[in-house]
């Protein structure tokens, strides 16, 4: 079954910016807009955060982000209404939603699943969901609706570990540059980030890989990108986001930036 | 008292349907590592030297058994008080960060990280680190630092550095939370001491067996004084859950004893300010385990509350989750104000002044239906001295 995210990967082969931003914020309805905007400004996929109270594995700003989104009255059932649609404006772009297990298991994984391929989501990011519970309980259910997971992948995470999360993904593999959350420019003596990412590489994986966490300028995009075939870019653009009367506009101008 | 039963975690951390690990890809390593050897640490021969002889000459253990006699008299039964009070820093948490600190050494870890709520946990895990020599971080909500000042001061003299966490409802969640966050950046050299048994697996199993050493003494101290080993209650305060762990743990498997946990109800079940996570709770998944938790419609967490900062936690271990839903605990939640004056009861009947997560345990005393026959073990897990601000500020509640 074709998918979004596998024929983006086919259009372009290297530098693929994909812009992670935090549905609700920085105001309710800005979901929508933001989309559109990322997808004309030049973004080739986009992940769309869904909110949640406690995110283990983010850091502040998309913390805050996600504060303000629930603040805002951010909701699944708000975010698929607002994605209702979204096809006819976006048409060819991945949509992943990316967000934490708890909201959608109270949602209901089931419903998840249809409701997001019923509004054109292509791939789904839960970082707390072990690899051994999608497998076991979820990965029927994501085929059924043609939803590709991405998993996480670290410069701690074994060999065999690695290849085991490459089996099970038919979409992109997200590296995390470094220790830490979200948005920490990943502190590393000189070498070690390299050596990981070249060590990876050397893996010949089956699926693409996207360098993310502290991806924050066109610097460090560019460079990320010389190590995969492109990169995730989230808190950096939530910081130019905030407290912009026009988001759209501020969005077109961090995209224009990066991609210059 | 056998280690295979429905008790038990399964190999993948689960009580029945609570338990598992669902942590980011950051922290497998360090979980993975921890699942596979702290049961052969544990095992060891030199840890369990190491640990018993801690646990006796530094912590201070066994604890005592004492019978309280007016106490009893007040109820009409006969209650015994497991004094964790006495045990080194005031309170059972150090029965675990003793134990969790010869594990991070065996491990080849050098820098300790820890959340704590009222500070109990803090101060004990400060206190181990300043035996071993190690680096230590606590995580405490700023609502925290503010009423539990005196455990602030004394984390800061243990050589501890005391983060504040400034998110959300800024009490133990949150702590939680900065600590998980510390220990995905910091993955390589960093043991993370859990202070309750909550977390992913293999935590709850971790702290509930280093904690089960107060069990295993009731069984004892209760033979020799009253010819049986087996109470017909035993009553604990449960915030994630750890001293009730402890306490029910060699007793799991007994079914004439009756296991009380006792939640904090704040302002009251319905008031919107609550902890009572047995009542108000459902399934889903805080810190990395399925469990009973507080949450909304949407399942976003939602902030407890408890004038106690050791019961104020939106959930409960996967353990207790598990012992409430298959009845083997009774549970019973205790306002903020009958807290308040089992404090000045105890204080004034038996000259113990208890902590104020220990305090809702023994308000929970009157509903037990405990008759004159029977025996009842209350944990005692902390001591007061943290709290006098707090009592001070509340003494018209304390003695009304």
């Amino acid at each position: 079954m074709t998918n979004r995210i596998a024929q983006a990967f086919e259009r372009k082969k290297d530098g693929l910016l994909n812009i992670y931003f935090t549905a609700g914020y920085p105001t309710l309805e800005a979901t929508g807009p933001l989309i559109e905007t990322l997808a004309a400004a030049g973004a080739d996929l986009i992940e769309i955060g869904m909110p949640f109270s406690d995110p283990l594995a983010d850091g502040p700003v998309i913390q805050q982000s996600s504060t303000v989104a629930l603040r805002n009255g951010m909701t699944l059932p708000t975010l698929f209404a607002q994605l209702r649609g979204i096809r006819q404006r976006v048409p060819d772009v991945p949509l992943l939603l990316m967000g934490y297990l708890n909201p959608v298991l109270q949602f209901g994984m089931e419903r998840f699943c249809q409701e997001a391929a019923a509004v054109g989501v292509d791939g789904v990011i839960l970082p707390d969901l072990p690899l051994v519970e999608y497998e076991e309980q979820y990965q029927e259910l994501f085929r059924r609706y043609n939803l590709r997971p991405v998993f996480l992948i670290t410069p701690q995470t074994a060999p065999e570990r690695i290849r085991r999360i490459d089996d099970l993904t038919e979409s992109f593999l997200y590296l995390v540059s470094g220790p830490g959350t979200t948005g920490s420019g990943a502190t590393q003596a000189e070498g070690v980030q390299e050596a990981y990412f070249q060590r990876i590489a050397a893996m010949n994986l089956r699926n693409p890989r996207l360098i993310g966490f502290g991806i924050a300028d066109k610097a460090s995009f560019d460079r990320a990108c010389g190590y995969a075939e492109g990169a995730i870019i989230g808190s950096a653009l939530i910081r130019a986001l905030e407290g912009q009367q026009d988001a759209p506009a501020a969005a077109t101008k961090f995209v224009a930036s990066i991609l210059k | 008292m056998t280690d295979t039963n429905q008790f038990q975690p399964n190999a993948r951390g689960y009580y029945g349907e609570f338990g598992g690990a669902f942590i980011p890809e950051m922290l497998y390593p360090n979980v993975e590592e921890l699942r596979d050897q702290y049961l052969s640490i544990l095992a060891d021969a030199d840890f369990q030297r190491d640990f018993q002889g801690l646990l006796r000459d530094y912590v201070g253990r066994p604890t005592p058994l004492f019978e309280a006699k007016r106490l009893s008299a007040k109820y009409n039964t006969r209650i015994f008080l497991k004094r964790e009070d006495l045990c080194h820093t005031g309170a059972h948490k150090i029965n675990n960060t003793v134990g969790q600190i010869l594990l991070a050494r065996r491990l080849g870890k050098h820098r300790i990280i820890a959340e704590t709520g009222a500070g109990q946990h803090g101060v004990a895990t400060a206190t181990v680190c300043a035996l071993m020599g190690m680096e230590c971080v606590v995580y405490m909500g700023e609502v925290d630092m503010e009423r539990q000042k005196p455990n602030v001061y004394r984390m800061r003299l243990l050589g501890a550095e005391v983060r504040p966490a400034t998110s959300g409802s800024r009490t133990l969640k949150d702590a939680t939370n900065e600590a998980i966050r510390d220990w995905i950046s910091n993955p390589v050299d960093t043991h993370y001491i859990i202070g309750s048994v909550v977390g992913p697996h293999p935590y709850p199993d971790l702290v509930a067996r280093l904690q089960a050493v107060i069990s295993e003494e009731i069984r004892k101290q209760l033979l020799e004084k009253t010819g049986s080993e087996l109470p017909n209650y035993v009553v604990a305060c449960v915030g994630g859950g750890s001293n009730a762990a402890g306490a029910f743990y060699h007793f799991l498997n007994e079914p004439s004893v009756q296991l009380i946990a006792v939640e904090a109800a704040g302002h009251g079940i319905n008031s919107g300010h609550s902890a009572a996570t047995s009542v108000l709770g459902t399934a889903g998944i805080i810190h990395g385990s399925r469990t009973l938790l507080m949450q909304d419609e949407h399942g976003q967490i939602t902030e407890p509350y408890s004038l106690s900062a050791g019961l104020d936690y939106p959930g409960i271990g996967p353990l207790h989750a598990h012992l409430g839903t298959t009845g083997r605990a009774r549970f019973v939640s205790i306002e903020d104000e009958q807290a308040l004056r089992a404090v000045a009861e105890l204080s004034r009947l038996e000259g113990i002044i208890p902590a104020l997560e220990t305090a809702h345990a023994l308000a929970a005393l009157e509903q037990l239906g405990a008759g004159p026959d029977d025996v009842v073990v209350l944990n005692l897990s902390g001591r007061g001295d943290k709290d006098l601000e707090t009592y001070l500020k509340y003494a018209d509640k304390l003695t009304k």
